[in-house]
């Protein structure tokens, strides 16, 4: 993966932490479904065996050498995806909770529109979802708060179904959110007069594991990006902030 | 008023007796320890001012004067935490680029070419 590599080239980038059980499933499902496209894991230090089972199932892994989180996990996966040289990264889970088949869908959204950010939505043209009540009541308040701030609604504000293009990249790879990133992305793409795009997709339940996320953890996300949106407008410039 | 005012002297001579153990066994960084030195002797001589303490007490507006001394004790230590909050920040964002660094060119010196072949040889 090191050599330079084509013109408008793409890469599938996903943050992995302790998904040994699903991550050879979901490594397997892209390459059947998007045969011949990069796919590099990056290990957020996992104390299973993810790192190796990426590996065996065909993926580039980028081993972190400690726990940083998932920002700064994927930023590690951007910074690298920008300094070998890749065109658009589309970003997935290592749940198996999205699916492959939408990949193409996203591309073709990043190089038709020229918008440096497509989000798979999973609120759109009556998309399946299984969110809990208490997950839908907060993207819908995340969806109300954002509507002034980024000057257009976003539908699914939270999802990680993620593509971005060169120029998003560039700033990535130097700036991201290291906590929760999804919300504090979207404004970071603001400041910058970035546009971003979403396309409907599904989403399905996870192959493996449990979700991490309690109602305490919940309220911690709540007040964390809101105090990133807030750092983050306060960083607009006047000139920016007016359009 | 003065057995209280002892107690915070006594507590304050206890920190920068510590910090300087701290010092000495390397526990602790020379410029770290500066602010908890300087916040430790601020608090050591206010309780033994009595006058300055007085004086402070009423230009806070605080009739009290051991309530002027315990808010500006907890103003001191705020600044000082506030202080190392800065500081912790900027090593954890040091930190991070390091890691990703170090994963990065780990990851570019795996897949040299030269690498693979070395791999390959049985």
């Amino acid at each position: 993966m090191t050599k330079s590599v084509a013109p408008g080239s793409v890469m599938i980038l996903i943050p992995a932490l302790n998904e040994a059980q699903a991550i050879a499933q979901v490594i397997a499902e892209i390459r059947s479904t998007v045969p011949g496209t990069p796919i590099l894991v990056v290990d957020d230090c996992s104390l299973d065996s993810t790192a190796t089972a990426a590996r065996t199932a065909g993926a580039d892994v980028l081993s972190l050498p400690h726990h940083l989180g998932l920002g700064g996990c994927l930023q590690a996966g951007y910074r690298l995806a920008f300094e070998l040289g890749y065109e658009y990264v589309v970003r997935m889970d290592g749940d198996g909770q999205m699916d492959p088949k939408f990949v193409p869908l996203i591309l073709d959204k990043l190089r038709e529109s020229g918008c440096q950010m497509v989000i798979g939505s999973r609120y759109m043209n009556g998309g399946i979802h299984y969110s809990s009540l208490l997950r839908q009541y907060g993207i819908r308040f995340f969806r109300l708060m954002l509507r002034p701030i980024l000057g257009k609604p976003v539908k699914d504000p939270t999802s990680g179904f993620v593509g971005v293009n060169r120029e998003a990249l560039e700033v990535f790879s130097r700036s991201f959110p290291l906590e929760y990133p999804e919300i504090e992305t979207l404004v970071v793409l603001k400041r910058r007069a970035f546009r971003f795009e979403e396309v409907p997709c599904r989403m399905r339940t996870r192959r493996a594991g449990v979700s991490t996320i309690t109602p305490l953890k919940s309220i911690y996300y709540i007040v964390h990006v809101l105090l990133g949106v807030l750092v983050n407008i306060l960083k607009f410039e006047r000139s920016k902030w007016r359009m | 008023m003065d057995k209280l005012l002892n107690v915070t002297a006594a507590l304050s001579i206890v920190l920068i007796v510590a910090v300087l153990f701290s010092l000495r066994r390397a526990h602790i960084r020379v410029e770290y320890s500066v602010s908890w030195l300087a916040a430790g002797l601020a608090v050591f001589v206010l309780t033994r001012w009595e006058s300055a303490l007085i004086f402070l007490a009423q230009a806070s507006g605080i009739t009290y004067p051991p309530a002027a001394l315990l808010a500006i004790t907890m103003a001191v230590f705020l600044i000082v935490l506030y202080r190392m909050s800065m500081i912790i920040s900027t090593l954890k964002d040091n930190n991070i680029a390091l890691a990703q660094k170090v994963a990065i060119l780990e990851f570019r010196m795996q897949s040299r070419p030269e690498n693979s072949e070395a791999e390959a040889r049985p």
